[in-house]
């Protein structure tokens, strides 16, 4: 998984609430069998028209949000399904970051995985985050993930949590499976205690 | 300390705790389907690695595969072809037990695991879907996960988690004629909102929810995402236990009466603790209907759009004027007689039997108004079979509805069965976002019953006025 430690970049406003995974990738877009190249798809049914071309009102078809690595949005950011390539369209995309007053739980889970770091700010924060954003050429947010603060243009600080476990993870750019892995004789055991009636799937 | 439901499930399955409080959660079940899978097998075979536990694994096409009658003759589109022959050539390769499209178990995923007897109380049980949730019902945690961790699981058999907090759902009283598990978990999302169940497992309890059938309780919890939720669950009691008893991966014989000891001890004890309690009066739910495009935008067949104008907060104000515009819809007008171009009876939300059976119900006798499809889709090959054997198939095609084989098929918009832009359906599935169903459609999510009356009459219809 890619490391993220610090990231000072370009910020996009989008103030919507509760945008769901159907917004951030429409399902036709999901049958790939890969993970890369569905950034051109993010945000399809609203960045482009039915023709293609593009929306000019939508924030990231904006200079200089094109190049926008965060993204300041509303509550409830990601709900709905639990497809991965919400995390992955917006990564391949570009962006690294998301602050947003809450985030749906699937979501913000496979988020992390993806070396995607997903920020809880408050409503009233996320508001001002959004007036920096603004700024077109001056958006530039910086996420300081090993002191948790995110640093305003004017160099004021916003302190945020995280897990410990996943900044561990994000700093590190640690693969869970590895980690897990480190409690085989522990899950070896777990599996000699499943009492026999518990029913198996025979292997096809 | 007295447990909840989800308490106990969940000590039961901790292998470890680490520092911070994370755990390494065990999985009984993990369903893999063909659109959420190929990036966890490729990841597999990158580090070498092999599926933990085939015996806990099972696999099954549904999100892209045709409904139509010929569809296993026809060719499908090239990269759903092309994602299901992945899908094929994996559970070749790790050896995972499979229901292919010629099988008559395949189906949804969510219809064929408590079908199967492969859910059971008790059990954790995940898959690449949201909608995992919906197996809930048979007192199981279940949960839906994104591909890294679909990966996590056939390589550990584990998850790392933290406990989510309790919320306990109480719809007391009786249900009136005409109302269904959909109506009250419409009524409990347009409550609680969206993220009302965020970071929560919601459990369903009360007289109301004892009274609901299996498939009444699959409709619920399948719902409680839609609710932010991470799960939803009802407590096991006999009418869990008669729905599993002989089922084909259920256990049998001797091994079933120490199953059902054992989910006996489940339910949550007496003076738990709940950290958000929510209450219903279920004589106070009327059939519901959405009108706009998140599944909270919910209200009573009898009642009418919501006026943006009377919205205080501007972002809100602004995205009910959106919601509109994209529905087509006036602020103020009456929602049933809305005319309607589909109508969809199915998805893993309404496409078991008892479903069928209440939208046939409804349809017999009768005909599909001019001008309106109906798309009638059998949640998994075994209901079809069933639902013919009933006489349920020839009431709908007498109907002029369309009977058609398993999947999840409009629903989401990812197999041929989509909606064209600007087209208006009643629809028993689960979302109505903007876009869900194909580009441009305008989704009203209700229940099989309304959806059938909605066929009959053309437009949305309390279904009431038709029984």
């Amino acid at each position: 998984m890619d490391k993220f430690t610090t990231l000072t970049a370009t910020t996009a406003p989008l103030n919507i609430d509760n945008i769901d995974t159907d917004k951030i990738i429409p399902a036709r877009f999901l049958k790939t069998i890969k993970r890369t190249g569905l950034g051109k798809n993010a945000f399809a049914d609203m960045r482009y028209n039915r023709d293609g071309s593009e929306k000019p009102d939508f924030v990231l078809n904006q200079e200089p949000y094109r190049r926008a690595e965060i993204l300041v949005t509303g509550d409830n950011f990601g709900c709905g399904s639990s497809r991965e390539h919400a995390p992955w369209a917006l990564k391949d995309f570009g962006i690294r970051c998301i602050i947003a007053p809450s985030f749906a739980d699937i979501f913000f889970n496979n988020s992390f995985k993806n070396g995607l770091l997903p920020i809880a700010l408050s409503r009233d924060i996320c508001d001002r985050l959004r007036e920096d954003a603004a700024m077109g050429n001056n958006a530039k947010l910086t996420v300081d993930l090993a002191r948790q603060v995110v640093i305003r243009p004017s160099g004021e600080e916003i302190p945020f949590d995280v897990d410990p476990f996943r900044k561990h993870c994000l700093l590190n750019g640690l693969d869970d499976i590895d980690l897990t892995l480190e409690h085989e004789t522990a899950i070896d055991a777990y599996e000699a205690k499943v009492p026999s009636w518990q029913p198996k799937i025979q292997g096809a | 300390m007295p447990r909840t439901l989800f308490d106990k499930i969940w000590d039961a399955h901790v292998v470890n705790r680490l520092e911070d409080g994370t755990c390494v959660l065990y999985i009984d079940r993990h369903l893999v389907h063909e659109v959420t899978s190929p990036q966890a097998f490729e990841g597999l075979r990158m580090a070498g690695r092999k599926v933990r536990r085939v015996e806990n694994t099972i696999a099954v096409v549904d999100h892209n595969v045709p409904t139509g009658p010929d569809r296993l003759t026809e060719a499908n589109e090239p990269e759903s072809a092309l994602q299901i022959a992945t899908l094929e050539q994996n559970v070749r390769d790790f050896g995972v037990t499979y229901f292919p499209m010629s099988d008559a178990r395949q189906g949804i995923v969510h219809v064929v695991g408590p079908e199967q007897g492969i859910s059971l109380p008790g059990m954790t049980i995940v898959c690449g879907d949201s909608h995992t949730s919906t197996h809930g019902a048979l007192g199981a945690l279940a949960f839906g996960i994104g591909t890294s961790e679909v990966e996590h699981v056939l390589a550990t058999q584990t998850l790392l988690q933290k406990p989510a907090k309790n919320m306990l759902v109480r719809v007391d009283g009786k249900l009136t004629a005409g109302c269904t598990g959909k109506d009250i978990m419409l009524a409990v999302i347009g409550k609680i909102g969206t993220a009302g169940g965020t970071g929560h497992v919601m459990e369903f309890a009360g007289e109301a929810i004892s009274a609901l059938d299996m498939a009444g309780r699959l409709t619920m919890c399948n719902m409680s995402i839609e609710a932010g939720a991470r799960a939803g669950l009802v407590a096991p009691d006999e009418t869990t236990f008669e729905y599993i008893r002989g089922r084909p991966y259920a256990p049998k014989g001797e091994d079933f009466d120490r199953a059902v000891e054992y989910w006996k001890a489940l339910p949550s004890d007496e003076g738990a603790h709940y950290d958000v309690v929510v209450e219903l009066r279920a004589e106070d739910i009327i059939p519901q209907v959405t009108w706009g495009t998140s599944p909270e935008t919910v209200i009573p067949i009898t009642g009418s759009v919501p006026n943006p104008a009377t919205e205080q907060d501007e972002a809100k104000r602004a995205q009910m004027e959106r919601m509109l515009s994209y529905m087509g819809l006036q602020a103020g007008q009456k929602i049933a007689g809305t005319k309607v171009d589909v109508v969809f009876i199915g998805s893993c939300t309404n496409s078991r039997i008892e479903d069928l059976r209440a939208a046939a119900a409804v349809a017999k006798g009768r005909h599909v108004a001019d001008g309106v499809r109906v798309l009638v889709v059998p949640g998994s090959g075994l209901v079809k079979q069933q639902a013919e054997a009933e006489g349920l198939a020839q009431i709908f095609t007498d109907a002029g509805f369309e009977w058609r084989e398993a999947g999840c098929s409009m629903c989401l918009g990812m197999n041929p069965d989509k909606l064209k832009p600007g087209e208006r359906c009643a629809s028993t599935s689960n979302r109505n976002f903007e876009g869900r169903q194909g580009p441009g459609g305008r989704t009203h999510l209700l229940s099989p019953a309304m959806a059938a009356a909605a066929a009959i009459t053309g437009k949305i219809t309390d279904v009431r006025e038709l029984v």
